[in-house]
């Protein structure tokens, strides 16, 4: 079972609803938690593993001989990504636009291009508190973020409830995350902008084709537009969590909410029982 | 010898575009005869390396220098080697610009103004 925690929005919740189901779950399931949030991974702040192992995670952009190239053109030609550019007697490479695709180097009439490997982040396990907890990191400046996060969903255990925390936004690194995902929760909150974001990330998970319900973060504040759209989209709010000074302040000292506020525990068992129930569906 | 410059319409009426890689057109304007043609930006839409793609197909029309309102690395990387001048800054009617180049009164830029993926919308 794979369950990924997303959002349009960022500061919605998404760490804070997949640390608390994680622990709330880890004593009668296996548990692996993802952070594949690669750009900025904080659920280790929460859960603070253990790590006992990392890999590098690379990828091949080209290298290109100019004493055997033709300057035909080709390569620039079938770059999507427009990471590589002939100038007359010349060939710029880009290696940060570069998705390492291999189609330059595999069509080059004169094979003038070999591929070396570039360094772009690291992914590290270990044990959190009896869950098995992954992370990937981007090294800061690189942007290209799903490699990463495609290398993390590698190292979880296929046997466990698999929780992934998702970066924020609707963009490639989201859609990675979510990918193969046996459901998806999409956190959000009760303003304008946690709806906007809400109908793009529904959007996205509709064309994956994913099953999905919605948590609604700091409800009794902002207004019912969220709610309004769920009931005439015949989306499932799952849970609901009110705005709370002690909800926040726990937070704020890394404090996972189901460890501060134990009443929370059963409200996640649910959570994941409703999901499953869903799946199974 | 032409310039050229990033647009956001077909005529020098029109603006010049702030943005070099996503730029609508390219105006490319020999600035003793006024003669101009227009060319559609293909790299606007891309998904990434606009820049670069931009650039590559500016050095294939030969001119002298690119006027724009910003320019990444990326496409300065193109252009500079390419002994294309780069000046940024740019603003206004298309028309104003190319007197104002004839008079001298812009400036190369030695850098790119502006970091990559700044004109990503």
């Amino acid at each position: 079972m794979i369950i990924t925690i997303a959002s349009g929005k960022g500061g919605t919740g998404k760490t804070l609803i997949s640390t608390s189901l994680a622990l709330s779950l880890k004593d009668d399931y296996g548990v692996t938690l993802a952070d594949c949030d690669v750009e900025e991974p904080n659920a280790g702040i929460f859960l603070k593993p253990q790590i006992s192992g990392s890999e590098s995670v690379d990828i091949m952009v080209p290298v290109v001989a100019e004493e055997k190239c033709t300057f035909c053109g080709k390569c620039a030609k079938v770059c999507a990504f427009n990471a590589i550019a002939v100038l007359g007697s010349h060939v710029l490479t880009f290696p940060q636009l570069c998705h390492g695709c291999g189609a330059c180097s595999y069509l080059c009439p004169e094979k003038a291009i070999t591929e070396e490997a570039r360094h772009i982040g690291v992914v590290e396990w270990g044990d959190a508190r009896g869950i098995k907890f992954i992370q990937g990191i981007l090294t800061v400046g690189e942007a290209m973020a799903p490699p990463v996060i495609s290398r993390v969903k590698e190292h979880e255990s296929e046997q466990d409830i698999i929780i992934r925390d998702a970066p924020p936004g609707t963009s490639c690194p989201v859609v990675e995350t979510v990918r193969g995902s046996d459901f998806c929760l999409l956190l959000t909150e009760p303003t304008p902008f946690g709806l906007n974001d809400l109908k793009l990330a529904v959007e996205t998970v509709r064309e994956l084709d994913i099953p999905f319900g919605v948590v609604i973060n700091r409800t009794g504040a902002g207004d019912a537009g969220v709610e309004n759209y769920c009931q005439e989209e015949k989306i499932h709010v799952l849970m609901t969590i009110p705005l709370d000074t002690e909800i926040a302040r726990l937070y704020s000292r890394g404090v996972v909410l189901v460890e501060g506020m134990p009443e929370w525990k059963s409200r996640f068992i649910q959570l994941y029982n409703d999901i499953k129930e869903k799946v199974d569906a | 010898m032409k310039i050229a410059i990033s647009a956001t319409g077909t005529t020098l009426e029109n603006d010049v575009d702030a943005r070099f890689g996503r730029c609508s057109y390219f105006i490319i304007v020999d600035p003793e005869t006024m003669e101009y043609e227009y060319i559609d930006n293909a790299s606007s839409q891309a998904g990434g390396g606009a820049g670069v793609a931009a650039a590559q197909m500016i050095v294939g029309k030969g001119v002298e220098a690119v006027l724009t309102g910003s320019c990444g690395p990326n496409a300065y990387n193109v252009l500079s080697p390419a002994g294309i001048k780069v000046i940024t800054g740019v603003a206004g009617r298309i028309g104003d610009v190319i007197e104002d180049y004839k008079e001298g009164r812009y400036k190369e830029s030695s850098e790119a103004n502006v970091s990559a993926h700044h004109g990503k919308s």
